[in-house]
């Protein structure tokens, strides 16, 4: 398929998976702020921002923390590029210039999730954000069953599921990131009644709480970790996603009849997971496993484009396909 | 809202005739309207616009920020075009359309035609869309025009006149489509009953043209779409069309040239290319040939296409026959290469290039519309009867400066059609412009984009200024009974 035509899918993946992650993000803390009891104003709202790396633009135009602002910036704010809005219409586009490639009910689906942003970021108040948030993600839900089910599971489907994955990987750790941000300055706080219910509250922005349960019982640091960074089945860990990127990165390059760097570094990524223990990683700090991962993780995103989406491919090392082959 | 009160207004009606009576083709369609409450109407209207909103087939407004984007106006009363009619109007657009091709081939090659004296010489060569870069080219299968859109009116009288012959990059067809299925749901019994030819199929007929054109020896050769890219407003159809095919929907950073044959850039590697349906203007095709500013074309393409090592459709270089002056002459073009008379015919046209029409073209501007001869989509126009003394003068001034640009035709009486205007049916103005595709044989898709001026008493049916559209039935035989949409709701369309 046309180079443009794979990076865009893999785009509209990715910023459709980003946009679900960030209502997660906020609905996160805002369940925390209930459930801890926090006076508003106090509630920590910092570092959702900090976590998206986009702090400087933040700053440019917002004074304090405070949830509204941080609120306003993270869902509908048109100049922070990782906000809801943003990231929808970036989906937007990259679909509508690979309308002919998926499905007309992936491209109505999307265009209806615009609409439905663009409608609630004409509001004036954010405060009960709950029902705007399990639009997005329904319309998500949505959106995967039909990538599902109306498409070929070809080339395209599977730069499309890469796209998703790495993106819902990268979100997984981020979570988890700032979650051990506002939990460890106080260690004392490990494993007492309110760890639990803030890693309850963790496992719920995943929808994982259920899912959790079956294997550990009760949310606690340890476990959680377990299970969202190395669970093998559950869809939003991180190894679930990077085991599965790897097998499409695998389909696509053995149906072209290619070799390239990208698979390579696919596979140092898996095995750093595969010979991971999770007391090894919480001993020598989570956050420091998370900053390698996400490093790792983009040496894998720049090998696909090298590999896939690059149009200044030297004429000399890239192959002509001969007529007959097409 | 009804036909009760509806005034034809002593123009053509395309569904009501002059004593008020429905035409008798027309007849079922309107008892099933007038069957239905205003209200059952009024939601059939909106039902369709939510459809066109959902799938996304709007088109860009520049320069407003919020909601820059809008549908296509779309009116849900189709237009009807009787068998008998369209048998008339499908022979002539063959017609034309052969004659027009051996014209192009010739003054591309021989010349003969101008040696003949048919048309003055200097009229042709010294036309903007005369491209001396295709001088001495036969393109494949000897077709320049493979598609076409002609833009057809109807004057008071209710005959047809070919007003454009667009036979560059015609858009619109999209719209037929879509039209029509959104119709098919709209009105599906009045539909069934009133027997309409399919259009759904233009699809295969556009696959078809174009494999045709492939370089001998190719048997399964690779055919995409070639766009500017998004920001064109016609991005929705190139990509439709793509969808359509099954083919790839390409830009021009897409492709490069290696050993003079276009190359696609794939995940593979470079995949040869075979036939191009171009949707950019022969200008920005090819930077290193014509507009050397452009970044929408591929450089050395021209080049693999004077080799025959890629098909391009529409050829570059159609855009002769298109010019307005050059139109004057299409009935004696017609009986020069076919020795037949045109069964449609032009609308009558001052060359301004020539004196006497000139002369006769100033003393008239009130009463003539005045076109340049290389714009479409209603630019550089002087309608007559609405313009001010201002705009007639600095027209004036222009033809006499720059006479070869311009041309003048009678302002037409276009024929009306009735229109769900607010919450009444109102006549408006309508043209027609049905298209063809030139492969093996000459097909004529049985249907077509009706345009309407939505604004009252205008005459202007583009889109960019008031206008918009309705589903067109070319209908296969006489109309059956029918059963009311309203005694049988939720039934799904047959057809």
């Amino acid at each position: 398929m046309l180079s443009r035509v794979a990076s865009s899918i893999y785009w509209m993946s990715r910023y459709l998976e980003r946009a679900d992650n960030v209502a997660r993000f906020i609905d996160v803390n805002a369940r925390l702020v209930l459930d801890m009891g926090w006076e508003r104003d106090k509630a920590q709202w910092e570092p959702l921002v900090r976590t998206t790396g986009d702090e400087d633009n933040f700053k440019k135009r917002y004074k304090t923390f405070d949830e509204k602002n941080v609120v306003r910036f993270l869902t509908f704010d048109e100049k922070n590029p990782n906000s809801i809005l943003a990231c929808v219409q970036h989906a937007r586009e990259n679909a509508r210039t690979v309308r002919e490639i998926i499905s007309s009910e992936m491209w109505e689906s999307i265009n209806a999730l615009y609409h439905l942003v663009e409608k609630h970021s004409r509001k004036r108040k954010l405060d009960d954000l709950q029902e705007f948030f399990t639009l997005v993600h329904n319309a998500n839900h949505h959106f995967a069953g039909l990538i599902e089910n109306t498409m070929s599971h070809n080339e395209a489907w599977h730069f499309a599921r890469m796209g998703r994955l790495l993106e819902r990987a990268d979100k997984t750790a981020r979570m988890l990131d700032v979650k051990y941000f506002l939990l460890l300055p106080d260690g004392e706080f490990v494993d007492s009644p309110h760890d639990t219910v803030e890693w309850g509250a963790v496992l719920k922005s995943v929808t994982g709480f259920e899912m959790y349960r079956k294997q550990f019982h009760r949310a606690q640091y340890r476990n959680v970790s377990q299970f969202l960074i190395l669970d093998p089945q559950f869809s939003r860990a991180i190894r679930f996603c990077i085991e599965t990127t790897a097998r499409s990165l695998e389909i696509v390059t053995s149906e072209l009849g290619i070799k390239v760097k990208a698979s390579e570094e696919m596979q140092k990524l898996q095995m750093s997971l595969d010979t991971a223990d999770v007391d090894t990683i919480l001993n020598n700090g989570l956050h420091e496993f998370i900053d390698m991962f996400q490093f790792n993780l983009n040496v894998v995103d720049n090998a696909l484009y090298q590999a896939f989406f690059a149009l200044d491919k030297k004429q000399a090392t890239a192959k002509i396909i001969a007529h007959n082959e097409v | 809202m009804d036909f009760h009160g509806y005034e034809t207004d002593q123009f053509y009606d395309e569904l009501i005739a002059a004593d008020g009576k429905p035409r008798a083709e027309a007849r079922l369609l309107i008892e099933h309207i007038n069957a239905m409450s205003s209200n059952e109407l009024r939601h059939r209207q909106k039902a369709a616009e939510r459809a066109l909103h959902q799938q996304g087939i709007t088109f860009s407004v520049y320069g407003n920020k919020k909601g820059t984007e809008k549908i296509f106006p779309f009116d849900i009363l189709p237009r009807i075009i009787t068998a008998k009619e369209w048998a008339v109007l499908e022979k002539g657009m063959k017609q034309r359309i052969k004659a027009l091709n051996l014209f192009i081939n010739d003054i591309y090659n021989d010349q003969k035609i101008l040696d003949d004296n048919v048309i003055p010489r200097d009229l042709v060569l010294s036309s903007d869309c005369y491209l001396k870069e295709c001088q001495g080219l036969t393109p494949p299968k000897g077709i320049w025009i493979h598609i076409t859109g002609t833009d057809l009116v109807r004057d008071d009288s209710g005959e047809f006149y070919v007003l454009e012959d667009n036979l560059r990059c015609p858009s619109g067809i999209s719209y037929v489509l879509q039209n029509r299925s959104i119709l098919k749901r709209t009105l599906p019994k009045a539909f069934q009953a009133m027997g309409a030819l399919p259009v759904s199929d233009y699809g295969d007929h556009l696959y078809e043209t174009l494999r045709h054109l492939a370089p001998d020896g190719i048997k399964n050769p690779n055919v995409i779409v070639l766009t500017p890219g998004i920001y064109n407003s016609a991005y929705y159809e190139h990509s439709f069309l793509a969808q359509q095919m099954g083919v790839p929907l390409a830009q021009g950073s897409d492709l490069i040239i290696i050993n003079d044959h276009v190359m696609l850039r794939t995940t593979r590697g470079f995949e040869q290319v075979d036939v191009i349906y171009r949707r950019i203007d022969d200008e920005f095709l090819d930077p290193e040939v014509f507009n050397k500013d452009s970044l929408l074309g591929v450089p050395g393409i021209m080049e693999c296409y004077r080799k025959g090592n890629v098909a391009l459709a529409n050829a570059p270089g159609t855009g002769i026959a298109d010019d307005k002056a050059v139109y004057a002459y299409v009935p004696q073009i017609i009986k020069y290469y076919l020795g037949e008379e045109p069964i449609i015919k032009n609308v009558p046209t001052f060359i301004c290039d020539d004196k006497k029409d000139r002369d006769h073209v100033l003393a008239n501007l009130e009463s003539l519309v005045v076109k340049a001869v290389n714009l479409s989509g209603g630019y550089g126009m002087l309608i007559g009867p609405v313009s001010t003394a201002e705009e007639r003068e600095e027209f004036a001034k222009k033809i006499q400066e720059n006479p070869r640009d311009y041309i003048a035709q009678p302002t037409l009486a276009l024929s009306r059609t009735p229109t769900i205007i607010g919450d009444s049916i109102e006549g408006r103005h309508v043209d027609f412009r049905p298209y063809i595709l030139f492969g093996k044989s000459i097909f004529v898709l049985p249907g077509g984009l009706t345009r309407v001026a939505l604004t009252k008493g205008s005459l202007i049916v583009n889109s960019s200024q008031g206008g918009g559209s309705k589903d067109t039935w070319v209908l296969g035989g006489e109309p059956k009974s029918i059963m009311h949409e309203s005694e049988n709701k939720g039934e799904p369309a047959n057809a």
